[in-house]
């Protein structure tokens, strides 16, 4: 509520200043909006709410509902961990890249997959023709996994790898890599995305059915609660959905709801709720409508918190924390003006900044063309330390907090991001929802008005469709060779002809059973399988046996 | 009468497809009959949807940095197929220097980040002119 002496002065300066000065001069437009195309007021003003109301809406850093950030001490303890998502051409490639952002100050990898690994087919498919070791590195077995980390220890660093459908098969080779360097799994600190859901919805890299698809995400959360405890088994994530063109509402909404759904398929597979939901994580965009980015994160760490409690009955606090990635908007940058990215980017990461993630990825500025080169690289993470070393923002928690604005935002996101999630309930849950193209239509939707706000230059984007150059300079782009396949499949039949084919055959067979045993985990004999150095292409080849493979419907 | 019939189609593996279908709902709006194959189709499916649904332009989108083998091996298909007739415009993240090789291929035009709606109209609207003049004078 806004005290009533404050609405009466309110309408009396609208009435008055405000009148006489947009008569003299008039506002720039009729109607101001978000990116999301929220409409903005002038001016707001302070709710007496959040004085009443404070430990039910905003709370302390480290408590429920967690509005403020996840940790008590935030960035006065330890500053976010600065993750650069890279990945391409050949593991030993990759490897030099690991080894070079490690040298420059990040703190953990991140590792993009080629669009065969992550489909889980093996390089040699007729399929990967012009695919291999192009939007990320090429894994085929083991060996690649072994070369991938080499003299990289993974008892020191944490590693997240954007892997979704085969995530199972990725997860169990680096388990394997890391017992080869001596490290027991117990040590493995790190991320799998596997987050198949957002695939059927934005991102396109499933391979199986929900249904499998679900159980073998819930296997995997059963396998690292016992086994590989600091492992953060998922990434739910709405960064996908926001680049496919949701809103921040969507963006929010979608993620909670595959959320529910992940959680309700452990519960039923009778895994307690505190035991997993301590290392479910999030993955966000930041982008560059500074406000409403901050708001989108606070109110999604709100709505979690209440949602694990009320709707799920979480009683350990890790449980109810939604700690998150953020990743700065690929599709913000803009392939004209390619300097004017690291500006957007620099906003897009202060807004992760201020919205309190727990880990950040600033992209290039070159990467609205091609991958980014080692220098677009570079200042990219700069972008980050400056952030956190020179801007003042780290000082102190929660800095925009009580901003009118911004509890405002927080709060319509927040009830606007749960009215969707009640509607996908009423239509019986994600999948359905899903399967009846109605998440993927909102989206599509929301993505084509975007663009003709751009297109009709209601939305200006510098560069695009205002201030625009004569002339574009010349950048030097990155690029990976087409040999990089024949290399790859070279590897592919060393290591096949090196191997104990009896023991691949015999790997393959007890998956195979243990895939038409709906109760059996599937880790163990991925693990064995990978062991033996079978493919990913042979092992997802039993599982596509087993399970079928999912086709989207178009019309 | 609809002034055309459009396939646009995403080759290769890459889910991304905002652009194309934006590009597809643009067209749609703007009077063409749209077909979209949906993500991960092979060259040869995509020919084959397109002599199938007798189209006249396809328009390919590819986001991975596999538009120079994949466009290619839908035109060779085209052609093997006597199906040339077909135009083929592309769009992505293609990098201006790749954009000539194309051309040389016999991409008719290709789209990159920031094009405008109304270049792309003006294109497509040419391209179905150019297609449809080619079609009578071979009759």
């Amino acid at each position: 509520m806004i005290p009533e002496h404050l609405r009466k002065a309110a309408q009396a300066w609208t009435d008055g200043a405000v009148r006489r000065a947009t008569s003299k001069s008039p506002e720039r437009s009729d109607r101001f909006e978000t990116a999301s195309g929220r409409p903005v007021d002038r001016l707001y003003l302070p709710d007496e709410d959040l004085i009443s109301n404070y430990s039910d809406k905003l709370g302390f850093p480290g408590e429920y509902p967690f509005t403020r950030g996840v940790q008590t001490t935030m960035y006065r303890g330890r500053l976010w961990t600065m993750r650069q998502y890279a990945g391409f051409s050949t593991a030993e490639e990759s490897n030099r890249r690991y080894r070079y952002l490690l040298e420059q100050g990040s703190t953990g990898l991140s590792v993009a997959f080629d669009l065969p690994t992550q489909i889980g087919l093996d390089s040699n498919d007729e399929r990967c023709i012009g695919e291999v070791g192009k939007v990320g590195v090429a894994i085929d077995t083991l060996d690649d996994m072994e070369r991938l980390f080499e003299s990289i220890p993974l008892d020191k660093v944490s590693t997240s790898m954007t892997i979704n459908a085969p995530a199972a098969v990725l997860l169990a080779m680096y388990i394997a890599a890391a017992e080869k360097q001596g490290v027991p799994k117990d040590k493995l600190a790190g991320t799998i995305q596997n987050d198949v859901l957002k695939e059927y919805i934005a991102r396109g890299t499933y391979i199986f059915p929900p249904q499998p698809s679900l159980r073998i995400v819930s296997d995997i959360f059963a396998y690292c609660t016992r086994e590989v405890p600091r492992w953060n088994t998922i990434s739910i994530s709405g960064y996908h959905i926001r680049e496919a063109g949701s809103t921040a509402v969507q963006e929010v909404a979608f993620t909670l709801a595959d959320a529910i759904c992940y959680i309700e398929t452990a519960l039923s597979a009778g895994l307690p709720i505190d035991q997993f939901a301590p290392r479910l994580t999030f993955f966000f965009a930041a982008h560059t409508d500074l406000l409403e980015e901050v708001a989108k994160f606070r109110a999604a760490r709100r709505l979690y918190a209440k949602l694990m409690k009320e709707r799920f009955g979480a009683k350990d606090p890790r449980s109810l924390m939604l700690r998150f990635h953020t990743q700065t908007g690929g599709v913000t940058l803009t392939a004209q003006q390619p300097d004017n990215n690291i500006v957007r980017v620099a906003i897009q990461a202060l807004a992760a900044v201020l919205g309190g993630t727990q880990s950040l990825h600033t992209n290039s500025k070159d990467e609205a063309l091609a991958l980014p080169t080692e220098e677009a690289v570079t200042v990219a993470l700069r972008t980050q330390q400056i952030i956190g070393y020179e801007s003042g923002v780290t000082n102190t928690i929660d800095p925009l907090a009580g901003s009118f604005f911004v509890e405002k935002l927080t709060d319509q996101i927040e009830y606007e991001a749960r009215t969707y999630i009640e509607e996908i309930d009423k239509m019986g849950g994600v999948v359905r929802a899903i399967e009846a193209g109605y998440v993927q239509r909102e989206i599509e939707e929301a993505a084509y008005v975007f663009g003709r706000s751009i297109d009709d230059r209601r939305r200006i984007i510098v560069g695009v469709n205002d201030f625009k150059s004569e002339t574009e300079p010349d950048i030097d782009l990155f690029e990976v060779s087409e040999e990089v396949r024949a290399r790859q499949i070279e590897k592919l039949d060393r290591v096949r002809a090196r191997r104990n084919q009896a023991a691949v055959d015999d790997a393959l067979r007890c998956l195979q059973e243990a895939a038409a045993e709906t109760k059996a985990n599937l880790m163990p004999p991925i693990l064995a399988a990978v062991h033996a150095y079978a493919s990913i292409g042979e092992i997802c080849g039993v599982l596509r046996q087993a399970f079928g493979e999912y086709e989207e419907k178009y019309g | 009468m609809p002034k055309g019939r459009i396939l646009i189609a995403k080759p290769g593996l890459d889910g991304h497809d905002r652009g194309a279908k934006y590009v597809a709902h643009l067209l749609r709006d703007a009077g063409y009959e749209v077909i979209y194959t949906g993500i991960r189709k092979t060259p040869e499916q995509i020919v084959s949807a397109a002599i199938q649904e007798d189209v006249q332009l396809i328009g390919l989108s590819l986001l991975s940095g596999a538009h120079n083998v994949l466009f290619g091996r839908v035109l060779a298909l085209l052609s093997e197929k006597s199906a040339d007739d077909i135009l083929v415009f592309g769009g992505g993240t293609i990098p201006s220097k790749d954009i000539p090789k194309l051309e040389a291929m016999g991409v008719r035009a290709v789209f990159t980040p920031g094009t405008s709606a109304e270049s792309i109209l003006q294109t497509v609207s040419r391209l179905l002119q150019q297609q449809q003049s080619n079609t009578h004078t071979s009759n």
